[in-house]
């Protein structure tokens, strides 16, 4: 059984990642992406949310009817979102100002739904604990190496401390402002995704038209 | 009015819930393939958009936002962090009573968008669109007019995305970008195309 814990969490974070394989928690993805900081305290109540809320609805899966389990799943997240919304604020008012609506969002998190409705409906609390916090991390994983990207070359520094010192500031590196506006988060996790399948083709997506090539007469 | 106008405008262009906040991402990279289902899910949202942000705005004035309650005789209770748990339980709750009515009243509208309203629930930029309605503190009629237009950028955006994807799919793209990894990098490039409106100001 723990060799079945560990590939349930280890699993999530590249083979079968949330984001760039099966497309769920995309709009958060790209939105906290351009600090690490705020990167970092998303994947953190991410993570916390989905294993907790895959854990309580696993609990209640044998109670709840199925025609209204959707209404069920949502108020069980709704009222941890809510948890982590208001910690935030007592203790990180800051950083939850940055985040604005996206704690918010996390109830829409496809993720969280994703994972609730896929697996803990049907698997014992504490594998599903796990399986919600493998899928946390592989999202988290994702979110951290974006905004790597994004705040190392759009503003030079990680964590908010500077590592190239821009121009601005007497240094010598020209920050590209571009990583740090929205479409860029696109062209990262697109690239991403390019790279991750090209290291597992299992990966890669189907053609919908082949293209064939004619021999010339 | 003209704030109204320009109200729209922003929330249509400049602000574009899909491209500019990335709201319903899952939902505009799952249902973009074809540009009829993609129209249908786009009027779907507008609509369910149009009547859930004035519906959150008067929940929040009438009975969550601090002094709310005085009528009741309660006028020190704050019940704001009550807000993400009732937003959402409205959208369901409207989402479900629109699929019951547009089944009894309006059975082709039904045949046509019943399969999209479930996921509605779950759009985000359904609820993006209530949380900024409340973090910009809008009265009723921005609220109305910000839900519209800003459910009109979303089906833009997404029919937009569609008719760019059926021409794609003829495409030579290196097999590691097929699929997902082409469609992200579709949707950069238009976010870049709308950040042009940003200078825009009526």
């Amino acid at each position: 059984m723990a060799q079945t814990y560990r590939s349930q969490l280890v699993d999530p974070l590249i083979d079968n990642n949330p984001i760039t394989l099966q497309v769920l928690g995309i709009c958060s993805a790209l939105a906290v992406t351009s600090s690490m900081q705020v990167a970092l305290v998303m994947s953190i109540a991410v993570t916390l949310v989905t294993g907790f809320s895959s854990m309580f609805i696993s609990m209640l899966r044998n109670q709840i009817p199925n025609s209204i389990r959707i209404i069920v799943q949502m108020v069980v997240i709704a009222s941890l979102v809510i948890l982590v919304d208001q910690i935030l604020k007592a203790y990180a008012y800051e950083i939850s100002k940055t985040l604005s609506v996206f704690v918010g969002l996390i109830i829409t998190n496809c993720i969280v739904m994703g994972r609730a409705e896929a697996f803990a409906m049907k698997n014992p609390p504490v594998a599903s604990f796990i399986d919600g916090v493998g899928n946390g991390l592989g999202y988290g994983l994702l979110l951290m190496v974006v905004s790597v990207f994004r705040e190392l070359f759009g503003s030079g520094s990680l964590f908010g401390i500077t590592i190239l010192p821009t121009v601005n500031n007497g240094g010598w590196y020209v920050p590209n402002g571009m990583l740090l506006l929205p479409p860029s988060a696109f062209f990262v996790i697109g690239l991403l995704i390019w790279a991750v399948r090209t290291w597992k083709p299992g990966q890669v997506e189907e053609r919908e038209y082949k293209i064939q090539t004619v021999e010339a007469h | 009015m003209e704030g109204l106008v320009s109200l729209a405008v922003k929330a249509v262009f400049v602000e574009n819930l899909a491209l500019s906040f990335f709201l319903g991402m899952c939902t505009f990279l799952a249902v973009s393939k074809k540009i009829s289902t993609a129209m249908g899910l786009g009027i779907s949202v507008m609509v369910v958009q149009a009547i859930t942000v004035p519906a959150n705005n008067l929940l929040l004035t009438k009975l969550l936002a601090p002094g709310a309650l005085a009528w009741a005789g309660f006028p020190d209770v704050d019940l704001t962090f009550l807000g993400l748990i009732s937003y959402i339980g409205v959208i369901a709750a409207l989402v479900q009573i629109l699929e019951m009515i547009l089944d009894k009243y309006f059975p082709p509208l039904y045949n046509a968008l019943g399969v999209y309203l479930p996921l509605i629930t779950v759009n985000c930029a359904i609820l993006g669109g209530s949380l900024f309605m409340v973090e910009r503190s809008y009265d009723f009629a921005e609220a109305a007019t910000y839900g519209i237009s800003s459910g009109f950028g979303w089906a833009l955006a997404i029919t937009a995305m569609a008719g760019v994807r059926e021409k794609l799919k003829y495409s030579d793209i290196p097999d590691g970008l097929q699929g997902l990894g082409i469609t992200f990098i579709t949707a950069g490039l238009m976010a870049m195309a709308f950040m042009s409106f940003s200078g825009v100001k009526l």
